[in-house]
């Protein structure tokens, strides 16, 4: 390509046939398809390399939460309140209707697609197995998630510094808000991607994915009303049990117990400490079920 | 390198059906045809050879490398192109190549330079920033061959990759693929039912059906067993009672040829030597007949098979369901036992 300075012809405007170019640099191998398969489903996630329309949804879903932690910190330096309004890990919470929004939108891009354009046997004709395929598929949906519920995260902390609040309290809470955030991208990136794998019509999976999350929000909410509904303090009560049936409100309440979070306010709490361990279990199995089920689909491939 | 590929009494069970059976078969360096009917084993020939699916019992090479082993180093060496389609429409092709080739372990920069070569070398050019979803049957085969290519493998896995073209874009496809070992000296593996365009096309043809090997040689010894005449004449100006054919096909019969009828009007006479030519000349000349048509013609990879295939299967099928299909399919075959 570099030719010496005094050989160089003036730009003549023609394209000279150059002939087939054997290849002699590096093959990189499966590590290296693996990540690039993530980083191209990260962006795909957020729409980029893709139409500009696909872009909207996502970003949206992106910048919406960030102007809430905006305004929440806005408000927080101009009362110069010693505390933000809304606590860290509450605020995945709080935009839990976005967040579903953006993995029932954007689960299908990374999996349906894929089936639906038969484009899965071309990666598995590369080094890549069909194991690297699912992890990078689920680290690149669980990255997209963290960023969604990150990015407002970080918004309140830095703003909590600007308005020169306690730095140990903001620190230690931003850190439980980034787990809390954590548990709620593997559990909804799990299920999502559950259902996204096993449709090839994205518009199927997008529905799929919104009614079970609202479904089984709504279903958890009547269970809970009815079994004696919102109670303050440390008080364990059976309608904390209803948290099982919702994977939002399990979350929710698993982080509100181990934490001793949200104790003044009517917020769900798993109940005790073998409440605790029982929902713990079900995150875990939820997203180790999940991602077991995922990877055995694509072994038929 | 001098064998491809090379399998040794591959055999692949499924619970119901066997899709390949004892398979032993080697190739070298070239363009090869893989061709069989539908469901005859050849894709699941290419995902044993691709290190996808493991085969029940036997053993195989790729480049060397064992297929039971050694599957992601295959993998990278060996490109595939599959039958179906398989391009995301919302993407361009610059953008889909990139990707593929990064798939194979191309780092960044090598893969935007290769696709960029690879997509000019398929014949793809500016179309090549748009959305594939508006690009027509033949631009989405070059995409599709261009993944295949992108990371310079040593060999290329082709299922079908004329499907769905027209005449001038089979040509061209054909021609490509021909190019792929030619002038870029990268071994093809190309799977067809259609026999016709892979003669012209192929160095070696491997042959099965029912996942057992029919045959493997050279294309040119399928081709070249004997040499014939196509002979085509006009009916005689003034006694229009006479068939001509008929009275050609007997006169040459009797002067120790053998002949046979192609379609309609042509007849095909097998080349003993060149006395041959003089002979038809000759004949056609004495029965104060036009001739309107002389070529040498080879016998076609297709014309083995329809030989292969017992009639009597054919012909009473046609004769118990005689729809279209059926007597179009097996009019030649009827014409041939006629005679």
């Amino acid at each position: 390509m570099s030719l010496p300075p005094e050989s160089r012809t003036p730009d003549t405007g023609v394209i000279h046939n150059i002939g087939y170019r054997a290849y002699a640099g590096p093959r990189l191998g499966r590590s290296y398809a693996t990540r690039s398969l993530f980083v191209q489903s990260l962006r795909a996630a957020y729409g980029l390399g893709r139409s500009g329309k696909s872009k909207v949804l996502p970003m949206l879903m992106l910048a919406l939460p960030v102007l809430v932690a905006v305004i929440v910190v806005v408000v927080a330096i101009m009362r110069k309140s010693d505390q933000l309004s809304t606590d860290y890990p509450q605020f995945p919470s709080i935009l839990a209707l976005l967040v579903e929004i953006f993995l029932a939108a954007q689960a299908p891009v990374l999996l349906s697609r894929d089936l639906r354009n038969n484009t899965v046997p071309l990666y598995f004709s590369r080094p890549i197995t069909r194991g690297d395929y699912v992890r990078a598929k689920f680290a690149a949906m669980v990255s997209a998630m963290m960023i969604v519920m990150g990015a407002p995260l970080v918004v309140l902390y830095l703003g909590s510094m600007l308005a020169g609040q306690n730095l140990g309290h903001n620190t230690g809470h931003f850190l439980i808000g980034l787990v809390t955030a954590l548990l709620y991208a593997l559990v909804y990136s799990s299920i999502g991607l559950l259902i996204a794998a096993s449709t090839p019509r994205r518009g199927f999976g997008v529905a799929s994915i919104m009614g079970v999350l609202v479904v089984s929000n709504i279903i958890a909410g009547i269970v809970y009303a009815l079994s004696g509904g919102p109670h303050g303090g440390d008080i364990t009560q059976s309608s904390d049990w209803a948290a099982v049936i919702s994977p939002s409100m399990l979350v929710e309440s698993f982080v509100n117990q181990v934490f001793t979070l949200a104790t003044d306010t009517g917020a769900v709490r798993a109940p005790g400490a073998f409440g605790a361990v029982v929902f713990a279990v079900e995150i875990a199995v939820i997203i180790a079920g999940s991602y077991w089920l995922v990877d055995r689909r694509y072994r038929k491939i | 390198m001098s064998t491809v590929i090379k399998t040794d009494g591959l055999t692949k069970r499924f619970p119901r059906v066997t899709a390949l059976d004892q398979l032993t078969v080697e190739v070298r360096p070239g363009v090869v045809g893989l061709v069989g009917s539908n469901g005859a084993g050849k894709s699941t020939l290419i995902k044993i050879l691709l290190g996808l699916a493991p085969a029940t019992a036997g053993t195989g090479e790729v480049l060397g490398l064992d297929i039971a082993t050694e599957g992601p180093a295959i993998r990278e060496l060996v490109g595939y192109m599959p039958e179906h389609d398989c391009l995301p429409p919302d993407v361009s092709a610059t953008e889909f190549v990139v990707h593929m080739a990064r798939m194979a372990g191309l780092p960044a920069a090598a893969a935007r330079e290769r696709t960029a070569d690879t997509l000019r070398h398929v014949g793809l050019y500016e179309e090549r920033y748009r959305p594939m979803g508006g690009y027509s049957t033949g631009m989405k085969q070059r995409v599709k061959l261009a993944q295949a290519l992108v990371h310079d493998p040593k060999l290329v896995l082709l299922d079908e990759p004329t499907n769905g073209l027209d005449p001038v874009g089979r040509d061209d496809m054909l021609a490509l693929i021909r190019r792929v070992y030619t002038d870029f000296g990268i071994s093809v593996l190309v799977t067809t039912h259609l026999l016709g365009e892979l003669e012209r096309t192929c160095d070696h043809l491997v042959v099965i059906d029912g996942g057992r090997l029919l045959r493997s040689s050279s294309t040119a010894s399928f081709t070249e067993a004997t040499q014939l005449l196509a002979v085509e004449v006009t009916d005689h100006p003034d006694d229009l009672t006479l068939d001509a054919d008929a009275a050609v096909r007997e006169r040459l019969t009797a002067a120790g040829l053998s002949v046979r009828p192609d379609s309609s009007r042509v007849l095909l006479v097998d080349i003993r030597d060149d006395e041959t030519y003089d002979i038809v000349r000759d004949t056609v000349a004495d029965l104060g007949l036009g001739l309107v048509r002389l070529e040498q013609r080879r016998h076609r990879v297709a014309e083995i098979f329809t030989d292969e295939v017992p009639a009597t299967d054919e012909v009473p099928a046609a004769e118990a369901a005689p729809t279209i299909d059926n007597n179009a399919l097996t009019g030649g075959t009827a014409d041939v036992t006629a005679s």
